[in-house]
């Protein structure tokens, strides 16, 4: 066929401009031209400007205003300019153009022409750019042509269905039918083009796909006549007689047998011989054997069947094909949660290639890895994974330490080994871990009460080695200020002793937080430890003066810190050995709780004091607590004298964190036990009561009925003295149950800005086995009140 | 892949298919863009960018399929030209390659040992041999002499019909 002179003229113009800025000049020159030339009347060289045009289409450059060009060619009788005008449409308009409507009626025309050439444009383009309206307009005249024409026009009018089904949803019903009916042509071309369109219609609709079950023994003896034939020269790729038309058949297959145990059952036999007689050695033959897998995996085949597959991709990943080991894993990867065992056996072979130069196959590799970890492997995959951690391409590093991380926190044998991996992570890859490995870290250790001397030792070691690891500077921080004493002394059963003496460690801590390599919340951990240290060294305590650099630094969280410590020193010392005991065992959190919270546990009630409630103290906890503390005693008047009971907890050295609470519950004024204040005939009242600010008082009045009979139209009236306000809010209700089944509560706010002394009378009344009952009770004295000291 | 649970489960995917396919030089030049779902033009745009830059980049003894948003990338060099194809993330890898590789072979048959010159100087034909190929998003034609085929057919229509109105050659 002879080329296009003019348009080879125009590219071979624009390929010799030189620069960018020329390209733009002869392309502004030749669509001037083709503009011009559209304008005309036909000449003739219409294809040569169209073609021309989707040229610089191509190039990146604007060509709309083609568009009506391509209709007006599509409506022309000639097959060449119809040819590049529905080239042209596809090109250039797609559902989204109002021009594209333009061409429905030419499609239509074109779908019935005598030429078989000039339908199959109309049918490619309809596939290729036809919006929903075009594709119901047309779908009957596609049906017609799926039932009545020849295999060419067929099979892409089978196509053609398929994109309209995509389009709108409905139309699959219509063609339903047809479809079944093509299963029994012999062309291959249709017969590929039935297999999509029936996949297609049972994907999206379960009715269609219960009706096409039926059609699985029919494609078991299609795929069969693929396996077993002999050779075509008209299909065979490499041995294999038409690979696309087999795998697409297996892939109707699965869906077919997916949860259908009957159907499952007769493809049995034909995936079996699949997958043994598939020839191997091109990548065509494994494009076969990779598609049985994946049936066989997915519908419900026999466990033999699926031994084999899984062989089937332990083979693959022995292969020298990169590709071939790519998709194994990926396959793999999609089973490893179901046949898990199966995928164990293939381990070694997983591991190997997190050696293997290739990224995607590294990654893939790492996701298998981290999957096949279980108690029974950990040390040696641990050995592995570290390995690959240390020499990992950066963009996997972050995946790798959190994959590490969670493998290590279920399977880890020993809290020590436990420890050191962590440690390990840290040193290699400690850039990349995410932020909550330093409290997730601390608590582990802390929780290792008989590895503290290990930890400390090691973790300084480190700490002299490199400090521009963040997380591990932070938590070898919070370990030294601690544990400090147990590294000064020197001797540890674990480790090589070291002669640890105060002054290197205080220079090791100095060095983190005069370094510009720390981040600010670095150098707020090696300011506490500093802090913490003080009371663990005997003589050191010129330690004093770091602090003072620090209440000008530049990050007010850290400024606000040092001045704390520095209050610390002076007007508080004597508090100082208490604030910076040794902290509790952290009791695990799970991730959902947020730092500082326990969830239900109201911080308000703080008697009587637990341990527990120091959970979740975290690092940067001790700094907040002194500063809750200066707070409070900066607000009274007096330095420290709330009670002398608080006072005698400090000099106490006992278990620490409840201590603090303990200084701060004596400060605040305990909800007291509710108190009976009336209690005759059945009925029981009590009272309990809670200041909200100094004039305001809520009382709570809760009623209860131990009488056989239940009590109904129960209220409560209260009366107080004139200066004193009452509001009482809306009882819970008026009904008492029998037996103390339910309460009646009422709350009553007081307000009494005399501050007179307080009394109330309470009216009682309510019905009971027909008759009314009505008392009246004072209290004179409101528990909790006196003991507040107002 | 669509994944349907159970019968009363409905779940509607896109579909099983490729979505796009683009053949660019080693300098990045666009030689021809197939796209098989509607896209805007500044999408394509983009998506010619990044296909581009990532397939560029690529260590030359790498395994050829990529990830990118929700699809896999499939690509392959041949001589100076990179064939990328993109399919849905169900589809099976090893048949893209096989069908950027039948694709291949239909146009060095149709031009005789083809060479990017070819294709750039005759890019709609590269495309008429493409329409004939796949269609939709899906393999039409298994056959390579089919195809092949057709397209004299079509070649001839082209060349009689002209001949035979007395108007200039294409």
């Amino acid at each position: 066929m002879s080329p296009s002179v003019p348009l080879q003229e125009m590219i071979r113009a624009i390929r010799s401009a030189r620069t960018q800025c020329e390209e733009r000049g002869v392309i502004q020159r030749e669509c001037a031209a083709i503009r011009a030339q559209f304008r005309q009347v036909d000449n003739g060289a219409r294809s040569h400007n169209l073609a021309k045009l989707l040229y610089v289409h191509m190039l990146g450059y604007p060509a709309h205003f083609g568009q009506m060009e391509c209709v007006r060619m599509i409506a022309s009788p000639r097959y060449s300019e119809k040819r590049v005008g529905y080239l042209g449409a596809m090109m250039l308009l797609d559902e989204k153009q109002d021009a594209s409507l333009l061409i429905t009626n030419s499609i239509k025309n074109d779908l019935s022409h005598s030429n078989q050439y000039v339908q199959s444009l109309a049918l490619c383009t309809l596939a290729c750019m036809g919006s929903a309206e075009m594709c119901r307009d047309l779908a009957p005249e596609i049906d017609r042509l799926l039932r009545a024409s020849n295999s060419y026009i067929k099979k892409k009018a089978a196509l053609c269905a398929v994109h309209i089904v995509r389009k709108v949803q409905d139309l699959g019903e219509l063609f339903a039918p047809a479809a079944r009916s093509l299963l029994s042509e012999k062309n291959h071309g249709v017969l590929h083009g039935a297999v999509v369109l029936i996949t297609e219609l049972c994907e999206r609709n379960p009715e269609t796909l219960e009706r096409f079950r039926k059609t699985v023994p029919d494609l078991v003896q299609i795929m069969k006549g693929l396996v077993i034939s002999g050779y075509s020269p008209e299909h065979d790729v490499a041995g294999i007689s038409d690979p696309f038309l087999q795998v697409r058949i297996l892939r109707l297959l699965r869906i077919l047998g997916r949860n259908n145990e009957a159907a499952s059952d007769a493809m049995n036999d034909l995936l079996a011989q699949v997958a043994t007689n598939t020839d191997s050695t091109k990548t065509v033959g494994n494009a076969v054997l990779y598609e049985t897998v994946l049936t066989v995996l997915d519908i419900k085949s026999e466990s033999g069947l699926r031994v084999l597959a899984v062989n089937i991709l332990g083979r693959f990943l022995l292969n020298n094909d990169r590709n071939i080991r790519y998709i194994a894993m990926t396959s793999l990867q999609r089973i490893v949660g179901t046949d898990h065992n199966a995928v164990q056996r293939h381990r070694g072979t997983i591991v190997d290639c997190l050696k293997d130069q290739d990224a995607s196959v590294k990654r893939r590799a790492l996701e298998l890895s981290l999957a096949l970890v279980s108690a029974s492997n950990i040390r040696s995959m641990m050995k592995e994974l570290l390995l690959f951690l240390s020499s990992c391409p950066p963009e996997l590093r972050a995946q790798a330490a959190s994959g590490i991380f969670y493998a290590a926190e279920r399977y880890a044998p020993s809290q020590r080994w436990h420890i050191d991996t962590i440690l390990h992570v840290l040193t290699t890859a400690g850039g990349d871990v995410r932020d909550e490995t330093v409290p997730n870290l601390i608590q582990l250790i802390t929780n290792a009460s008989e590895l503290h001397c290990y930890t400390v030792h090691k973790l300084y070691r480190a700490l002299l080695n490199d400090i521009s690891q963040q997380s591990l500077v932070q938590v070898a921080c919070w370990c030294i200020g601690e544990y400090g004493d147990l590294l000064l002394r020197g001797e540890c059963q674990e480790t090589e002793p070291a002669q640890v003496t105060e002054d290197d460690v205080l220079d090791a801590l100095e060095t983190v937080l005069q370094s510009h390599m720390s981040s600010p919340a670095t150098r707020g951990f090696a300011l506490t430890a500093t802090m913490k240290l003080s009371t663990r060294i005997l003589d050191n305590v010129d330690v004093i003066h770091v602090g003072y650099e620090f209440s000008s630094a530049l990050s007010l969280k850290l400024q606000q810190r040092a001045v704390e410590y520095n209050a610390l020193f002076r007007k508080y010392d004597h508090m100082r050995a208490a604030v910076l005991e040794r902290m509790p065992v952290i009791e695990k959190n799970s991730p959902g709780h947020t730092n500082g919270e326990s969830a239900g546990e109201p911080m308000k009630e703080i008697q009587p004091p637990k341990v527990k409630q120091g959970e979740p103290l975290l690092p940067q906890q001790p700094a907040n607590q002194v500063c809750d503390l200066l707070g409070l005693l900066g607000g009274s008047e007096e330095p420290l004298q709330p009670s002398p009971a608080p006072g005698l907890s400090l000099n106490t050295a006992s278990t620490a964190g409840g201590d603090l609470l303990d200084l701060l519950g004596g400060l605040e004024p305990t909800p007291p036990a509710p108190v009976t204040v009336y209690e005759k005939d059945g009925v029981t009242l009590t009272l309990s009561c809670e200041k909200q600010s100094d004039s305001v008082l809520t009382v709570t009045l809760t009623a209860s009925n131990s009488t056989d009979s239940d009590m109904s139209s129960f209220t409560l009236q209260a009366a107080v003295p004139k200066s004193v306000q009452l509001h009482m809010k809306a009882p819970s209700g008026d009904f008492l149950p029998a037996r103390g089944a339910a309460k009646v509560t009422q709350m009553v706010v007081l307000n009494n800005p005399n501050k007179v002394n307080l009394k109330m009378r309470i009216r009682v009344s309510y019905t009971s086995q027909g008759s009314a009952f009505q008392d009246t009770v004072q209290i004179d004295s409101f528990p909790g009140l006196s003991a507040a000291g107002h | 892949m669509c994944l349907i649970v159970a019968p009363s489960d409905l779940l509607v995917c896109l579909c099983c298919q490729m979505r796009f396919l683009l053949l660019f030089s080693r300098q990045g030049k666009l030689r021809l863009q197939k796209w098989f779902t509607p896209m805007s033009d500044r999408e394509k745009k983009k998506i010619i960018r990044d296909m581009t830059t990532m397939v560029l980049a690529r260590q030359p003894r790498s395994c050829n399929f990529l990830h990118w948003k929700d699809l896999k990338i499939i690509y392959k060099r041949y001589a100076s030209l990179y064939f990328c194809l993109a399919i849905e993330s169900q589809e099976n890898e090893l048949l893209a390659l096989e069908v950027i590789h039948r694709y291949v072979e239909l146009l060095d048959k149709y031009f005789g040992n083809v060479c990017e010159l070819d294709i750039i100087f005759n890019f709609e034909k590269a495309y008429f041999i493409l329409d004939e190929f796949l269609m939709g998003g899906e393999i039409q034609e298994t056959s390579k002499q089919v195809v092949n085929r057709c397209i004299e057919s079509s070649d001839m229509l082209q060349e009689t019909m002209e001949e035979y109105m007395s108007k200039p050659a294409f």
